[in-house]
């Protein structure tokens, strides 16, 4: 009986659990394959900048970091939308199981732009527009886990959670462009990557770990909607059956 | 007419009821039975439109109540577990801001002579917090004395009442439905509602 | 409409009257918070100057979030906020009340004393000005951001803290058009500009705030 009312009247965990789990390998493996090439392009083929150096090589790993943070952002907020809207209950767990990624990668931004700018700007942190953006970023996805964390009630979680993404999602422009304009008033244009012209290679190679960088996304995020399943439907039939056929 | 089609009811991980039907006519009042966690606030929340059933309507006048919004909530007066006073505001004052709000016309006489029923004559001008339990419970039960909309969900009304109070507040229900009201309960305790017909419904 | 609008605004306000303790100690926060930034940089006039956009509305910022848990707690513990809730009127003109009356009880104030603080940091009479205009725009939208972080945790167990978590970030255009308007004039530029910018962000949130509010209320009531 609990079966059959899960099974119809949701985008059914049920059917999504064994076909995510059947996803899984293959998107690693393109990972994998992007990031391996990737890394040959960014590190082996691409020339050495002649203002930068070595170093700058790391933008291989910040600059598709910084655009997964965006993009998992909107990912999020998309899957709030369908969720507020439709009452589903996949969609929520899509929104919490994308969440660490997306901080991961949001930090994963800061920290190569920190290690980039030492070398470049000569200090760890510039207030920079995008550093800065990506910082509140951050900030907004630690809001988002930690009130999903505080509520006990998974559905009235994912629910506050959805409204708080849409919210986010709002204001993210308006928060983009007031840091942009605070930071034009207050010193001027600072380092700007989209200046320095770029070489065909490099942009090739970001390309590629920017791919290596969403494909491991979808992986880890499939991941972890498998787990978030289990634990909020154990009392169902068909988890029982899947931890009973795992057990053997 | 209240009517609610095959209700069902989770929460958390439980659930609490499922396939649930009744009618409710004028005149009528139904008193939920069960047990504790069976449900009963649960079903009080759906009725008021606070909380969304798992499956299935609940229809006021042929309509469902999620359609009618703002419709529906003027037809219902909802008493909660909750008193629902503010301590820091005269009970006159209390009853006079909830009218306010409710968008109910209650002249300052009415909400006086309402709460000398409840026989908190003379403490009108006293804030609430200087009040006693029960006298609070008294300040919340007040509404219903002037409250002509015609449905009333009560969630343990009698709850804290002495028995004098009760057979009171049993003969204020009773008018309500004598006028054609409806009225959805819950109680643990064994009320004898002199007019209309009772209607029990048993959860769990 | 704007019936229930005023009669919630003369409800809030009322309450707030018997509990004045509440208004004076979030004032009292701003004005000590404000004067520890002298204590802890030094006196020295120029320096101060420079900081006393920044500081003041920062801590105009933190002492709004003192009075933000308080807006629908209170009314959801004793039960008067399923009460409004289900008054037959959308629950966002109610909020939207509740925004009016929680600015005229915090952000108001702030504005008033704001540039009493202003002349300790030697801030120009023009300068003063323009630092009263900002806190008085920019406060209402502060108030309407807040409400939908003070309806999201409600209930919720550290709740204040997580308000702060949650709204803070989203409070930041208003600390840069805010404190960007006094310090454009300070240096001479003139703060029109920041200022209509404050001003659509407060209409902005004002029209969208009580709405998101109100959806997380229904959510927190479920």
């Amino acid at each position: 009986m609990k079966d059959r009312f899960n099974f119809y009247r949701f985008a059914s965990p049920a059917t999504f659990y064994p076909l995510a789990g059947a996803l899984i390998p293959f998107f690693v493996a393109i990972s994998v394959l992007f990031g391996l090439a990737g890394l040959y392009l960014g590190m082996l083929v691409a020339p050495t900048d002649f203002q930068q150096g070595e170093g700058y090589r790391i933008i291989f790993i910040h600059v598709p970091a910084s655009w997964m943070s965006m993009f998992i952002y909107l990912v999020m907020a998309f899957w709030a939308a369908i969720g507020l809207a439709f009452n589903t209950r996949l969609s929520g767990m899509m929104a919490q199981a994308l969440a660490p990624t997306g901080a991961l990668m949001a930090f994963i931004s800061l920290w190569t732009g920190a290690l980039w700018g030492k070398p470049m700007w000569g200090a760890w942190w510039v207030w920079d527009a995008r550093l800065t953006s990506e910082l509140i970023l951050l900030f907004l996805y630690i809001g988002y886990m930690a009130l999903t964390a505080a509520i006990d009630d998974a559905r009235r979680a994912d629910k506050a959670g959805g409204l708080l993404l849409l919210v986010g999602v709002v204001n993210v422009p308006i928060i983009y462009f007031s840091v942009k304009w605070w930071n034009t008033l207050h010193q001027g244009s600072s380092v700007n990557l989209a200046k320095s012209s770029m070489a065909q290679t490099m942009l090739w190679g970001m390309l590629l770990m920017a791919m290596c960088f969403w494909m491991y996304s979808i992986a880890v995020a499939l991941m972890r909607v498998r787990t978030i399943m289990l634990e909020r439907e154990r009392n169902t039939d068909w988890v029982k059956a899947v931890l009973e056929g795992e057990g053997k | 007419m209240l009517e609610a089609d095959n209700l069902e009811c989770v929460r958390g991980e439980r659930r609490l009821f499922a396939g649930l039907d009744f009618k409710l006519e004028g005149g009528e009042l139904l008193n939920l039975q069960g047990r504790n966690g069976a449900g009963k606030t649960s079903l009080l929340r759906m009725l008021i439109g606070l909380l969304p059933p798992e499956a299935g309507e609940i229809r006021w006048k042929g309509k469902s109540i999620k359609a009618q919004g703002d419709d529906y909530r003027a037809d219902l007066c909802y008493l909660g577990h909750l008193n629902a006073i503010k301590e820091e505001l005269t009970p006159l004052e209390n009853l006079l801001a909830a009218a306010h709000l409710a968008d109910e016309a209650l002249s300052e006489d009415d909400a006086i002579d309402a709460l000398e029923q409840v026989g908190l004559a003379g403490r009108e001008d006293l804030a609430c917090k200087y009040l006693s339990q029960g006298q609070k419970r008294r300040v919340a039960l007040a509404r219903l004395v002037k409250e002509k909309r015609p449905l009333w969900i009560l969630d343990e009304p009698f709850v804290a009442l002495d028995v004098a109070a009760v057979d009171w507040l049993a003969g204020i229900i009773s008018g309500h439905l004598q006028r054609g009201g409806m009225a959805v309960m819950t109680t643990h305790q064994q009320v004898n509602i002199p007019a209309g017909t009772v209607r029990e419904l048993r959860l769990g | 409409m704007l019936k229930i609008i005023t009669a919630v605004i003369g409800r809030d306000l009322k309450l707030a009257m018997r509990r004045q303790a509440d208004i004076v100690s979030a004032m009292f926060f701003f004005v000590i918070v404000v004067s520890l930034f002298p204590l802890g940089i030094g006196p020295e006039p120029d320096l101060l100057r420079k900081l006393a956009p920044g500081v003041l509305w920062v801590a105009a910022l933190l002492a709004t979030m003192l009075s933000l848990p308080r807006l629908f707690a209170d009314d959801h513990r004793d039960g008067t906020l399923e009460q409004l809730a289900l008054a037959p009127h959308p629950l966002g003109l109610v909020v939207t009340g509740k925004v009016i009356a929680h600015w005229l009880v915090s952000g108001l104030p702030l504005a008033l004393i704001a540039p009493v603080l202003g002349i300790q940091f030697d801030l120009s009479s023009e300068a003063l000005v323009v630092l009263t205009g900002a806190i008085l725009l920019g406060t209402p939208a502060l108030s309407g951001i807040g409400a939908i972080g003070a309806a999201l945790t409600l209930g919720l167990r550290g709740g204040g803290v997580l308000l702060s978590l949650l709204v803070l970030p989203l409070y930041i255009p208003v600390l840069i058009f805010g404190a960007g308007a006094v310090d454009a004039t300070v240096s001479g530029l003139g703060g029109e500009g920041h200022l209509s910018l404050l001003a659509a962000l407060t209409f902005a949130s004002l029209g969208f705030a009580p709405w998101a509010s109100a959806a997380a209320l229904k959510i927190a009531l479920e």
